[in-house]
C-alpha cells in the first residue's frame, strides 16, 4: 500500500510541476511539429513513397522525442538539488521508478497522439478506421520505450556526458521494439487485423515485461548513494 | 540510553585521494557538537557519511543506535540531514513540498499535520506559495520542518548558519535548543566560530582527515580554541 | 596457470586452422571464401559466451559489491565486443564475393551488430562515471539489461527479415554438415573458447594491476 502511494505521490509531484512550469510538453509538440516538416522536406513531395513509409516515420518520430524527452526524466530533481533526498527515502526504490515512469508514459503516449493527429492532417492519412488497433501498438511501444528509458534516465542524470550516453545506451535496446512497433503499424494502416500481427504483439509484450521487471528490480542500485 | 553516534575508524578515500583518514567519534543523546575544520577538511564528507549517503572505504560503527553498514535504513529514519542542498522542489508550494516528503517517508501527510509543521517554523503564512519565492531563510526552515516531521534523533548540519540573517540565526538556535532539551542529538559542521559555538556542548576540529581536537566547550575558551585551531589547520597545510 | 591457458590457445588455434583451411573439405558452392565460416561461427559463440559471463558477474557485483566481480565483468565484456567485431567483420568478408555486398541486413549479422552496439554502449557508459564504484553498479544493471534483451532481439530481428518475406536463398550457416566440417568447427569452437579464456585472465591480471598502482 506503501508502495502504491509513493509512485503515486511521485507522479503527482511531476504532473503538478510539469502543468506549471510546461517546459516538456509545449516544446516536445513543437518538436512533432518540426519532425513532420523534416520528413516532408527530406522525403520530397514523392506522396506514394511518403505514404509508404509512414508507419516507419511515425515511430522514428516518437523515439527522436522520446530521446529528447526521458533524458530529462530526473531533471527536476538534479535542478532543485533533490537527488539526495530521493536517495534517503525508506522503502523500496521501485516505487520512484514506478512513478516516474507513469510520468513518461503520459508523457510520451501525448507525443504519440500529437504524432499521429499531425500525421492524419498532413499528409492525408485515415486514422479513423484503425484508430482501435492502432492504440494498442502505441500502448505496447509506449511502455516499452518509457520504461528503459526511466532506467537510462536514472542513470544518465548522474554522468557527466549525459546528453550523449542516454541515447547511445537506449537505442540499441529499443531495436525489438522499434521494429514491432513498425511492424504492427504497417500492418493496421493496411487494414489486416490484429491478429495477423499477432506474434509482434506478443513479442512487444513481452518485452515490455522484461523491461518492466528489470526496471523495478533494479532500480534500487541505480538509486543509491 | 543510547548514543548517538558511535563510529570507529572511518576512512574515506575517492580514488587515490584519502578524504577521510582515521575518524572516532562519538555523541551523546542530548548533546550539541560543533565541528569545526578548513574548507576540504572533509566535514560534509563525514556528514554525509553519518547520513548513509555515502558509504565509508574502511571503518564502522552505529549511527542513532544502528549498524552504519548494515542497517541505513534504519539510520535514515532516525536522522535528518541539512546539507548544502535543501531539497525544496522550487515549483511546489511550501505544503505541497512538505506533503510529497512526507508521503515519500511515509509519515502523515494530511492537510492538518502539514500547516502544524509549517507553523512550527513560522512558515503557515506561505503555506501555500510558491517554494520559488522563499529566500534562502525560508527554504532553509522549510528543510528543517520537512526534517522535522519525521521526529529524528539525530541532526546533522552542514553549515546550518550560512545566509541567514541575525533574525534567522537567532531563530535556528532557538529550535536548536528546543531540540536538544527533547532529548535531541546535533552535529553541526562548520568552519566559523560564530553562531554554532555558543550552543555547543562539546567542540571537535577536523582536520587531516582526523580529528585532532574533542573537548566539551566549557573547558575551552575562544582564545584557547583559536591557537588550536591554528594549529591543527597549520599543520595541516 | 594463464601461460598454460595461452599455449593450449595457440595449439587449438593452429589445429583449428590446419582444419578449417587444409582437412575440412571445400564448399561446392563458394569455394575457399566458405572456409571463414570457421572464424565467423565460433567467434559469435565466443562472444556470447563473453556475454553470458558479463550477465553472471554483474549479478555478482550487484549482490556482493566484490570488486572481482566488476573487474570480470568489464574484462569479458572488452573481450565480448572484440569477438562481436571479429564476427561482423569475419561475416563481411564472407559476404563480399558471396552475395557482392559488404554488408546485408540479413538477421544474423543484423542481430550481430545490435548486439556490438549494445556493449560498446556499456563500455562507453563506464568510461563516463566518474566515481568507480557509481560506474561499477550502473554498468551492472545496463550488462543484465543486454543480457536479457538477447534473445529479444534475436526474435524480432529474425522475425523482421523471414516472415513476409522470402528467406534468404544460402544463409552461409547452412551449409551441408559432413563430419569433417562439424570436426573442424569443434575444433574452432574449442581453440577459440581457449583464447577467450587467456584473453581474459590476461586482461583480468593487467586490471588487477592498474588498479594496486592507482591505489
Amino acid at each position: 500500500m506503501m508502495f502504491a502511494r509513493r509512485a503515486w505521490i511521485v507522479l503527482w509531484k511531476d504532473l503538478l510541476t510539469e502543468r506549471r512550469s510546461k517546459e516538456s510538453l509545449n516544446a516536445l509538440f513543437f518538436f512533432a511539429v518540426l519532425l513532420l516538416f523534416l520528413f516532408e522536406f527530406a522525403l520530397g513531395p514523392d506522396r506514394e513513397r511518403l505514404t509508404a513509409a509512414l508507419p516507419g516515420l511515425l515511430w522514428l518520430g516518437f523515439i527522436l522525442a522520446g530521446l529528447l524527452g526521458l533524458g530529462r526524466t530526473f531533471l527536476v530533481e538534479r535542478e532543485n538539488d533533490c537527488w539526495e533526498g530521493l536517495l534517503l527515502t525508506p522503502g523500496d526504490k521501485g516505487a520512484i521508478y514506478l512513478g516516474k515512469l507513469a510520468v513518461n508514459f503520459l508523457l510520451m503516449a501525448a507525443v504519440a497522439i500529437v504524432l499521429l493527429g499531425l500525421f492524419g492532417i498532413f499528409y492525408n492519412v485515415d486514422l479513423w478506421a484503425s484508430l482501435a488497433p492502432l492504440s494498442i501498438v502505441i500502448f505496447l511501444g509506449t511502455v516499452g520505450l518509457a520504461s528503459v528509458g526511466t532506467l537510462f534516465g536514472a542513470m544518465t542524470s548522474q554522468v557527466r556526458a549525459r546528453e550523449l550516453l542516454f541515447p547511445l545506451l537506449l537505442l540499441p535496446v529499443q531495436v525489438p521494439v522499434l521494429l514491432g512497433t513498425v511492424k504492427a503499424t504497417e500492418a493496421v494502416l493496411q487494414g489486416l487485423a490484429l491478429a495477423e500481427v499477432g506474434h509482434w504483439l506478443k513479442l512487444l509484450a513481452a518485452a515490455d515485461l522484461v523491461y518492466l521487471v528489470v526496471g523495478i528490480l533494479t532500480f534500487e542500485f541505480v538509486l543509491e548513494a | 540510553m543510547t548514543r548517538a553516534i558511535d563510529i570507529q575508524g572511518i576512512r574515506k578515500a575517492f580514488g587515490a585521494n584519502a578524504v577521510l583518514e582515521q575518524v572516532d567519534l562519538s555523541l551523546e543523546a542530548g548533546e550539541v557538537l560543533a565541528f569545526l575544520g578548513p574548507n576540504g577538511a572533509g566535514k560534509t564528507t563525514l556528514v554525509k557519511i553519518l547520513a548513509t549517503l555515502l558509504r565509508p572505504s574502511s571503518g564502522g560503527g552505529r549511527v542513532a543506535g544502528f549498524d552504519l553498514l548494515k542497517e541505513p535504513e534504519r539510520i535514515r529514519r532516525q536522522v535528518g540531514i541539512l546539507g548544502h542542498g535543501s531539497y525544496v522542489y522550487e515549483d511546489l508550494t511550501a505544503q505541497e513540498n512538505l506533503r510529497f516528503w512526507a508521503t515519500m517517508a511515509g509519515l502523515p501527510a494530511d492537510a492538518g499535520a502539514l500547516r502544524k509543521a509549517l507553523a512550527a517554523v513560522d512558515l503557515e503564512m506561505v503555506a501555500g506559495e510558491r517554494a520559488r519565492t522563499f529566500s534562502s531563510g525560508m527554504k532553509r526552515r522549510l528543510a528543517l520542518a520537512r526534517i522535522l516531521l519525521g521526529a529524528p534523533r539525530l541532526l546533522l548540519l552542514d553549515e546550518p548558519y550560512a545566509g541567514l540573517d541575525q533574525q534567522g540565526k537567532k531563530w535556528l538556535e532557538e529550535l536548536l535548543l528546543d531540540f536538544r532539551g527533547k532529548g535531541g542529538a546535533v552535529l553541526m559542521a562548520t568552519h566559523s566560530f560564530g553562531r554554532g559555538l555558543s550552543i555547543a556542548d562539546r567542540v571537535a576540529i577536523l582536520a587531516g582527515g582526523r580529528i585532532v581536537l574533542n573537548r566539551p566547550r566549557a573547558s575551552l575558551d575562544l582564545e584557547e580554541l583559536h591557537r588550536l585551531y591554528a594549529l591543527a589547520t597549520d599543520d595541516d597545510a | 596457470m594463464t601461460r598454460w591457458l595461452g599455449w593450449l590457445a595457440a595449439l587449438g588455434l593452429l589445429a583449428g586452422l590446419a582444419m578449417g583451411f587444409g582437412v575440412a573439405p571445400k564448399d561446392a558452392v563458394q569455394g575457399n571464401v566458405q572456409r571463414i565460416m570457421y572464424v565467423h561461427v565460433p567467434s559469435i559463440l565466443t562472444a556470447y559466451l563473453a556475454f553470458a559471463l558479463v550477465l553472471i558477474a554483474s549479478l555478482g557485483y550487484l549482490f556482493t559489491r566484490r570488486t572481482g566481480w566488476d573487474r570480470l565483468a568489464h574484462s569479458a565484456g572488452e573481450i565480448g565486443v572484440v569477438f562481436t567485431g571479429l564476427t561482423l567483420v569475419s561475416g563481411s568478408i564472407w559476404g563480399k564475393p558471396t552475395w557482392g555486398t559488404w554488408w546485408t541486413w540479413d538477421a544474423r549479422l543484423t542481430s550481430t551488430a545490435i548486439l556490438f552496439l549494445i556493449y560498446v554502449g556499456y563500455l562507453l557508459l563506464r568510461g563516463m562515471v566518474d566515481d568507480p564504484e557509481r560506474g561499477a553498479r550502473y554498468a551492472a544493471v545496463v550488462g543484465i539489461l543486454g543480457a536479457v534483451n538477447i534473445p529479444i532481439v534475436h526474435f524480432s530481428v529474425l522475425w523482421w527479415r523471414t516472415l513476409h518475406q522470402p528467406p534468404t536463398i544460402l544463409s552461409p550457416e547452412r551449409a551441408p554438415v559432413s563430419a569433417s566440417i562439424g570436426l573442424a568447427l569443434l575444433v574452432n569452437g574449442v581453440a577459440f573458447a581457449l583464447l577467450f579464456l587467456y584473453l581474459l585472465s590476461k586482461r583480468l591480471a593487467l586490471r588487477r594491476l592498474e588498479e594496486e598502482i592507482r591505489a
